[in-house]
């Protein structure tokens, strides 16, 4: 730098009017598409946290067996509707690492009920790495190795006990399993019809065009749930549960495409007018190809939002089937199957715990839509808002 | 005139689209094996009742079921004359119901009126909700105004209707001492309407509205906030102020207007997800409307009255959807013209 009079610089540097003419007007966004999304996307700090909380609970899904102090299924007849135990630390004022005061059950013939005592004298430490219910760890290795679990003659029950004396804490470990994948099950079929009937529409127009948004009009004039309902009503009752829940799941996904088209249809047809279509097109690129190649990546990251914020809505129609006892049955373990059981007012006054499934619920729908809104702002790096 | 045309043009397509639908309805009615008819016959059979399958196999034919599927269809709108000549859905005969063994206009009568009641007031309240909190959310963006209401409206949209229905039932109860259950009080059922009537009516009606309306609320009043903040941000809104309208005016005049034509169109979206969950809180609340009939007839196979059900519900939505799309091109006169030279 040379000092000027007046308090003004010139840079000693020579002057160089490549660079000059080669320099990026906006060098924040020099970067590939995947990092300025990332950089946009990390602003949204409850999407972010969204985000996180969802990878998680995924990705835990085949260890929740191994989390659980019990199997799904697991009676405890001396425990019906047993109220949520504590995990203490301090008995008498002193360490002894985690506990809980053992519960006994005595019959109250007046009204009906237990009624459960603590005994506060005889702390009963935590196990673990214990032995217990025999499940399998990642859905094929059969163990009995569980995280934590109750010492002999005492429960552990952090949510308390449902009518069969079931933990709830461990069943709605067990049914996150059924309850978060019913969506996924959904949205892939969801896709592949909204998508390839969207896509035709879209590419093609004309004659098929017509006929797709007269169904896709059909189709979303009706209301879903009534819709869901007659068909999980068709599902036979023999089935296995296995069958019951794909089907279920494909029974969601089959009425939500219709939205997933329409957005995919009108893409497509301002796309199909661009040059780059035009081009390929005259290379002789099949209409297979170029929906695959030069449309559809042009908004996939579109669709996944739209993905992200269609799933809770799945969610939400397996809880409300299950509850309604028309769609997964018992013994399969979904968070609405569990609500079944706290259906009327007496259990949600006297065992309010019976509904806590529905913390779960709320919390992963939320968290869908927080993702959804967060990546569908940030999937245009290049816009300002 | 142009108006008049549009409505009679709409009204058909929807005639059209109400005929689609009850193909699809009696298709999905008809695909579990078997019927109610052919299930009670193995029944009997099985307990040896051998006396009683006469009678049903006269039920079978009274009712066409031992016809060809696309015969029943046909009979079943009242296209095709049945054992006893022409007598179908548009001539007013909505079928038998097997399960109740009653005509299925006598078990859905009243119910039918206190499903669109319901209705009308879940969306009523939909729109009072959701036009003052979606303006205010939108002039107050980014205040302690706008979080609180997108708090709720997320909490709403992520909260299972029917669980939400239980909560309020039970601490409505509690605390506000509202009823519990049906749609009015017992010694009200049957009798003629009356000032009393009425009140329990509308008292009964607070939670299923509540519960019914939060969601499509929710959604309702984020779309407005958004719709609302772009206008807002726009030169003329400026000029407005700079010229010194008042802000209030600078609001109402113009901004809002523009925001609102989604706020109408909206309805196609809202209906199917209102009904939807006023089936779903009918049956957790015990409402005297169509819910629990729908349910009961689904479990057990009664197909008529499931069906005509299923059909009712579609076109509430439909007609409503309908009434929606010409109050919009009234208020829009580009969709009027748009529409046609798609």
């Amino acid at each position: 730098m040379t000092d000027l009079p007046q308090g003004r610089y010139v840079d000693d540097a020579p002057y160089d009017p490549n660079a000059d003419r080669e320099a990026l007007e906006r060098p924040d966004l020099d970067a590939p598409n995947w990092l300025l999304i990332w950089r946009k996307f990390r602003r949204h700090r409850l999407g972010l946290i969204s985000g996180i909380f969802l990878a998680f609970s995924y990705l835990m899904l085949p260890f929740w067996g191994f989390v659980a102090p019990y199997t799904p299924n697991e009676r405890n007849a001396d425990h019906l509707y047993g109220p949520p135990q504590m995990v203490r630390l301090f008995h008498d004022g002193k360490l002894i690492g985690p506990f809980i005061y053992p519960m006994t059950a005595e019959a109250d013939l007046e009204n009906f009920r237990w009624i459960y005592t603590s005994d506060y004298e005889n702390p009963a430490k935590l196990e673990f790495f214990c032995t217990r219910g025999r499940y399998n760890f990642l859905g094929f290795i059969p163990t009995q190795r569980h995280l934590f679990c109750a010492p002999e003659g005492a429960t552990v029950f952090l949510w308390g006990a449902d009518r069969l004396g079931r933990d709830v804490f461990s069943r709605i470990l067990y049914g996150a399993q059924l309850s978060l994948t019913v969506g996924l099950i959904g949205i892939t079929v969801s896709f592949l019809l909204g998508i390839s009937i969207g896509g035709i529409a879209g590419y093609f127009g004309g004659g098929v065009d017509w006929f797709v948004q007269r169904v896709i009009e059909v189709l979303r004039s009706i209301p879903e749930l009534p819709l869901w309902l007659a068909l999980s009503a068709a599902v036979p009752s023999h089935w296995s549960p296995v069958a019951v829940f794909f089907i279920i799941s494909i029974i969601l996904g089959l009425l939500d495409w219709p939205g997933l088209a329409r957005a995919v249809r009108s893409k497509f047809l301002a796309l199909r007018e661009e040059e780059f279509v035009r081009a390929a097109e005259m290379m002789g690129a099949k209409p297979s190809r170029i929906i695959r190649k030069h449309l559809l990546p042009n908004f996939s990251s579109h669709l996944i939002a739209s993905a992200m914020l269609s799933i809770p809505a799945m969610i939400l129609g397996e809880t409300a089937l299950s509850f309604l006892g028309l769609g997964l049955r018992a013994p399969a373990v979904s968070w609405g199957v569990m609500l079944n059981d706290a259906q009327n007012l007496a259990s949600i006054e006297i065992y309010p715990w019976t509904a806590i499934p529905m913390l779960p619920v709320i919390f992963v729908v939320l968290a869908f839509n927080f993702l959804g809104d967060a990546m569908r702002d940030s999937l245009d790096p290049y816009s300002h808002h | 005139m142009e108006i008049l045309r549009y409505a009679v043009f709409r009204f058909f397509t929807m005639l059209a689209t109400l005929l689609v639908v009850s193909a699809l309805v009696f298709f999905i009615m008809n695909l579990p094996p078997g019927d109610y008819l052919s299930n009670l016959i193995a029944e009997l059979r099985s307990t040896g009742q051998d006396s009683g399958v006469a009678k049903v196999e006269f039920l079978r034919q009274e009712y066409s079921l031992d016809q060809p599927l696309w015969k029943q269809y046909l009979i079943w709108i009242g296209f095709w004359p049945g054992p006893h000549g022409f007598s179908g859905i548009i001539h007013g005969d909505f079928g038998w119901s097997f399960e109740y063994d009653k005509p299925v206009s006598e078990i859905v009568g009243s119910a039918l009126w206190l499903t669109v009641l319901v209705n009308l007031a879940a969306v009523l309240f939909v729109y009072v909700v959701a036009l003052p909190l979606g303006v205010l959310a939108a002039v107050r963006s980014k205040t302690w105004v706008d979080y609180t209401s997108a708090l709720i409206g997320y909490l709403g949209l992520a909260t299972p209707n029917f669980l939400l229905a239980l909560m309020l039932f039970y601490y409505g109860h509690k605390y506000f001492n509202l009823p519990i259950g049906g749609l009015m009080a017992p010694e009200f059922e049957g009798e003629p309407m009356s000032a009393a009537k009425v009140k329990s009516v509308l008292v009964h009606l607070i939670i299923p509205t509540f519960v019914i309306g939060t969601a499509g609320a929710a959604a309702m009043m984020q779309r407005l906030r958004a719709n609302l903040l772009d206008e807002l941000s726009k030169p003329y809104v400026e000029t407005a102020k700079a010229k010194g309208v008042p802000p209030i005016r600078s609001v109402l005049k113009y901004p809002l207007r523009v925001a609102f034509n989604p706020f109408v169109a909206d309805i196609g979206n809202l209906l199917p997800s209102l009904i939807s969950g006023s089936v779903l809180v009918s049956v957790v609340l015990g409402l005297q409307t169509i819910g629990p009939a729908l349910l009961t007839a689904l479990k057990s196979q009664d197909q008529f009255l499931a069906g005509f059900i299923l059909l009712f519900v579609a076109g509430l939505t439909l007609i409503g959807t309908m009434i929606s799309d010409v109050l919009l091109a009234l208020l829009d006169p580009r969709i009027r013209y748009g529409g046609r030279k798609r």
